[in-house]
This record gives C-alpha cells, sequence and structure tokens, in this order.
C-alpha cells in the first residue's frame, strides 16, 4: 500500500495538503473523510486518528498527522523544489515564523463561519450574533497583520518567493471567502498575493480543490447537504462552543 | 551585536527559548520584556471568575492533558520518542503555567508527573528553577491598580467568554 491521504476538502489543512501533493505530482490513494457526515468519528477513523482530525498522512505503518509536518514530510520525502521549504536557515525560519504565527492568529478564527453559517443551523445550534461580530473582528485584525507584518511589498508571505507558508495562507483565506466574507475586496495588495498565488499554482488545480467549500452554501440553500448524524452532534457542538 | 533575546519569563514560548539557549550554552544577550505584570486574571483584578468559566476551563485543560498522555506520551520517555525534544520544551513550559495559578495538575497525573522529572534533570534542575521562578511567583503579585484594571477589562471580557 503506496502514500495515503485523508482528508475532508472542506477543511482549509486538507486542501494545502491535497493541492501540494497534486502539485508535485506525488502518488497517494486518496481517503476522503466527510467532517459533515461525521466521518471523522468513526470507530475505524479512531485507528488512524485518535484525535478526530483530518489531514491524516499514513506512508506504509507510519502516521502522521498535524498538516504542517505532513507538507514537511512530503517535501522532504519526495525531495519537492527548494522553494517550498527552503534549505536557506534563515528563509527556512521565516517559513516557520509564519506559521507559528498562523497556528496561533489564523488556525481557529478564520475557520469559525463553516460552523455559523452552515454547521449550527444544521444541526440546529445557536450562536449569538455577538460572536459572529466578534469573528469578524479579530479576522479583520488578523488580516491587518497578515498584510503588514508578513506581505508587506513582498510578492509572497516570506520573500520574493512562494513557500509552504502561501499555500496554508491561502486554504485559510479561501474558507470565509467560500462563506460569504470577500476579505480580499478592498484589500488591493492581499488580493494581488492571492492572483500570483493561485496563478502559480495553477487555475485548474485551485478550481478542483475549492470546488466543494465555494458551493457549501448553495448547497446548504438547496438543503442538499448531508445531515450530520445525532453521534457526531456532541463534538460539533463542543467546537461551536468554543467559539469565543 | 550578537544574538538578543527578547523574552518576559512570564510567557510560555519565552520560557522554551530561555531554555533551550541556556541548556545548549547558545550566546546570548537577554533582552527582558515585561507584558503584564501577572496572568493571575482573578486576583490581578479582584474580581472572581464566573464558576461555570472556571469549571469549563479546567474540564478543557484536563481533557487536553489526557490527549497529551495518550496520543504524545504513551510509554515513551519523552513526547516524541527516548530523547528529550523541543516538543518537550515547548510542552512543559505551557504545563508550568497552570501549575503557577495553583492548579496541581501533575499530582493526580504520575504518568506526566514522572515525564516531567525527566525534562527537568534532561535541562538541569537548577536551570528548570530559574526560568520558572518569575512565574512561579505570579501568585504572590498584588492586585492591579485602578488605571491597570480599566485598561485590562476589555481583554479580560474575551478571555472569559
Amino acid at each position: 500500500m503506496g502514500l495515503e491521504l485523508y482528508l475532508d476538502l472542506l477543511s482549509q489543512p486538507s486542501r494545502a495538503v491535497y493541492i501540494f501533493a497534486k502539485k508535485n505530482g506525488i502518488p497517494f490513494e486518496l481517503r476522503t473523510v466527510e467532517v459533515l457526515k461525521g466521518q471523522h468519528l468513526s470507530k475505524e477513523f479512531f485507528q488512524v486518528n485518535s484525535l478526530h482530525r483530518v489531514p491524516v498522512l499514513k506512508d506504509g505503518d507510519f502516521i502522521l498527522t498535524e498538516s504542517v509536518a505532513i507538507l514537511i514530510y512530503l517535501s522532504i520525502k519526495y525531495q519537492t523544489a527548494d522553494y517550498w521549504y527552503p534549505p536557506d536557515l534563515q528563509a527556512r525560519a521565516r517559513v516557520h515564523e509564519y506559521l507559528g504565527w498562523h497556528a496561533d492568529c489564523i488556525r481557529g478564527t478564520f475557520g469559525v463561519s463553516l460552523w455559523t453559517r452552515v454547521v449550527a443551523p444544521l444541526i440546529g445550534a445557536q450562536v449569538p450574533e455577538e460572536k459572529v461580530k466578534r469573528n469578524r473582528a479579530i479576522m479583520d485584525q488578523a488580516l491587518q497583520q497578515l498584510e503588514d507584518k508578513f506581505l508587506g511589498d513582498r510578492a509572497f508571505l516570506t520573500g520574493q518567493q512562494l513557500t509552504l507558508a502561501d499555500l496554508m495562507a491561502l486554504e485559510e483565506l479561501m474558507q470565509p471567502v467560500a462563506l460569504g466574507y470577500d476579505l480580499f475586496e478592498g484589500r488591493p495588495r492581499l488580493a494581488a498575493w492571492r492572483g500570483r498565488v493561485e496563478a502559480f499554482l495553477g487555475a485548474e488545480l485551485c478550481q478542483e480543490a475549492h470546488s466543494p467549500i465555494l458551493s457549501i452554501l448553495e448547497q446548504a440553500a438547496k438543503k442538499t447537504l448531508p445531515v450530520p448524524p445525532p453521534e457526531a452532534y456532541p463534538n460539533m457542538l463542543l467546537r461551536i462552543a468554543k467559539i469565543p | 551585536m550578537g544574538l538578543e533575546l527578547y523574552l518576559d519569563l512570564m510567557s510560555q514560548p519565552c520560557r522554551a527559548v530561555y531554555i533551550f539557549a541556556k541548556t545548549n550554552g547558545i550566546p546570548f544577550e537577554l533582552r527582558t520584556v515585561e507584558l503584564l505584570k501577572g496572568m493571575m486574571f482573578p486576583v490581578f483584578l479582584g474580581e472572581p471568575v464566573p464558576p461555570e468559566t472556571l469549571a469549563a476551563t479546567l474540564a478543557e485543560l484536563d481533557r487536553c492533558l489526557q490527549l497529551l498522555e495518550d496520543k504524545f506520551l504513551r510509554n515513551q520517555a519523552f513526547l516524541t520518542g527516548s530523547h528529550i525534544s523541543v516538543a518537550d520544551l515547548v510542552a512543559i513550559t505551557e504545563l508550568m503555567h497552570p501549575v503557577s495559578a495553583g492548579c496541581q495538575i501533575f499530582e493526580s497525573r504520575p504518568k506526566l508527573a514522572a515525564w516531567r522529572q525527566r525534562v527537568e534533570a534532561a535541562v538541569g534542575k537548577d536551570l528548570f528553577q530559574e526560568a520558572h521562578a518569575v512565574v512561579l511567583k505570579a501568585k504572590d503579585l498584588p492586585p492591579a491598580d485602578h488605571a491597570m484594571r480599566e485598561k485590562m477589562r476589555p481583554l479580560m471580557q474575551v478571555l472569559l467568554k
């Protein structure tokens, strides 16, 4: 059995891993884990990841969770082009500098709108409007810091070349966009950066990876989304309750 | 100018960096930055935290500690195997934070307590105590004055939600 990637394209870090593998021609078996159907909570998936999260990499007997760890593992194992994860000490340190801040200030925050706009209504949970407003304010502040500290007047987030940082950032920022907040509007520097990243990755690949999340609101409106099974509710409600 | 490290030993990640540099004999100039004088919010602000919030926080802490034990530590000596790594430094400095707030998290968890001893021994007991001296004294800090309390109120409202 070759490389297996357990992913849900509704998940931002899953998309980053998917795009990276595809762009670099890394052969893998896609194992789709549909979070809306509660598949991440199944007994089978527990054997893969006891933390009930995607993405997960399985390389023979070696199982690895955490998208950043997976991306780095793939870049080294498959000897992808240097620019993704540069060997130069300071250039590499910049990638980790971004990813560290990303983990604190982007992750969690930018994923909230899927939960408030799609999952909560699907399972009949209420989210106070105050939390939605607060999330928007926190995102706006993070975007300002992203632009000012990490992008500046550079082409990409850590310098003049694209790295893993740009891929992770793009996929997070696409989430609120898909959920109705066009955060690139009124932010020409970020919009230009997005254009460069997508051009680099390829329009077709981006379309393929983004289409499930980009069509989520339409599916919700048409009521064609899967209804989460009751056993998924506690996990989902807990996630919703954690929204500040 | 050589290597400079801007640190506040009240901060968990700062402690991890401090311990790493010292235990590896990396020469550096320490530039101390005092972010907030004291993390003991309820005592500091002179206001109690609502019991439901405290209970929820402690439950979440408990859940995380269980995951740390079950998924990462398991039956290994350290978090990623038989040798200490930066993962152990980052984790231990975070865990010392609730300890400094009076949560005896190691008391009921012998596996974690044994791991803590191993980490302390690996970096050096003296260095470990030195890095944590500031935060372990935080409980004894006097409450904030009125101006500071007013400044921190909006932050508190977000953090305690």
